[in-house]
């Protein structure tokens, strides 16, 4: 048997962080989906050498330091209107490659209007749309795409759908907006869901350089803190439960 | 005959004992230390080092990406 001495070599290793992350140590609760999409779309960028061509918008929401962890370009946008900031900086520098990345709250709530409008008008950006069913950074309070009868501090008993609805599912929209070209639903809860996760994203990344329109990637994500649960079991409460509403997989690919 | 052996390297400090590597390795080689890091976490370790392939799968699901992977192809008796 080899030692680990032998093995833990410069000419041994075969994955590494990507020098696209920052050595910031992220913010985020212990096994927050953040981090895992924050890894993606860096080693893409580096993959596609494109990391001095990228400029990202940023949210509000947990993912507000999200131009800690990438080291590319950056706006910060008011809450919900990452699209709209993305357009112009699309218009200014229509040879970059502009994303936006934003949470439920933010994108299926205070910006609905923002996120439909560019989408309709197929603004040449990548949207990755992080919807964790609720408002993570505020405290864990209801989210338009909270699950019917999901305790949340703002809906202890469960959501009521008699009052409040039934789950905005905005990424089936997107898809009938002619200005979207690929609209995809994936998640990061295991490594085949990671390695798929990355292929869409770097499918997206490569519709920008093929002026494309609007890409959107939704990633069904955990908020462990919020949902009360542990990392593990908040993956299998994500399966079990977010899954049947929000169905991973392709929408749209033109 | 060769067999591939690998090994990882999480950086203790930065770790924050989510527990996805373990559930995400298919050769049941990590746990979490009893011991904590200077941040209160229980950090992920190698307690079955022998079993290691060096698939990367415990990294790739990291959301901290705070572990490396090393891999070798082990001459067997
Ligand atoms: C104009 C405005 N309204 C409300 C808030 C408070 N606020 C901050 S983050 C947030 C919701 C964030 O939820 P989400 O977008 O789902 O992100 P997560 O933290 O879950 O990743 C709200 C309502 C704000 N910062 N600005
Ligand atoms: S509150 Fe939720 S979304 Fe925010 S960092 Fe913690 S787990 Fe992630
Ligand atoms: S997934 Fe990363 S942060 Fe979580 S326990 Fe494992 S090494 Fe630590
Ligand atoms: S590299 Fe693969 S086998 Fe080794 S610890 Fe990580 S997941 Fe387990
Ligand atoms: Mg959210």
């Amino acid at each position: 048997m080899s030692d680990i001495k032998d093995i833990i070599k410069e000419e041994n290793l075969v994955y590494k962080k990507t020098k696209v992350l920052t050595d910031n140590v992220m913010h985020y609760c212990p096994g927050c989906s953040h981090g895992v999409v924050h890894k993606l779309i860096a080693e893409v960028i580096e993959e596609m050498g494109i990391q001095e061509k990228t400029i990202g918008i940023s949210p509000v929401g947990c993912s507000v330091l999200a131009y800690n962890y990438l080291d590319i370009d950056w706006q910060e946008a008011a809450h919900g209107r990452a699209p709209a900031l993305a357009t112009a900086v699309n218009r200014l520098y229509p040879e970059k490659y502009v994303f936006t990345y934003q949470g439920d709250g933010d994108l299926a709530s205070i910006g609905t209007a923002e996120i439909i409008h560019a989408c309709n008008r197929g603004e040449n950006i990548v949207v990755f749309f992080i919807n964790n069913a609720i408002y993570g950074m505020t405290g864990g309070q209801m989210a338009p795409t909270t699950l019917p009868g999901m305790p949340t501090s703002t809906s202890p008993y469960g959501r009521d759908v008699k009052t409040t609805g039934q789950p905005l599912v905005i990424t089936e929209l997107i898809a009938q907006l002619p200005g979207t070209n690929y609209v995809t639903r994936q998640a990061v809860h295991t490594p085949a869901a990671v390695r798929k996760c990355k292929k869409a994203i770097r499918k997206a990344f490569e519709n920008i350089g093929q002026k494309k329109g609007t890409s959107f990637i939704e990633v069904v994500a955990t908020c462990n803190s919020g949902w009360k649960l542990n990392p593990v079991k908040s993956n299998e409460w994500m399966v079990e439960n977010m899954f049947p509403v929000y169905k991973p997989g392709d929408l749209k690919d033109e | 005959m060769a067999k591939v052996k690998g090994a990882i390297k999480v950086d203790v400090e930065k770790c924050k004992g989510c527990g996805l590597c373990v559930v995400a390795c298919p050769s049941k080689v990590i746990d979490l230390a009893r011991e904590v890091n200077g941040k209160g976490y229980n950090y992920a370790y190698m307690a079955n080092p022998d079993a290691c392939i060096g698939c990367a799968n415990c990294a790739i699901v990291c959301p901290d990406s705070v572990i490396e992977v090393y891999k070798v192809k082990a001459e067997m008796a």
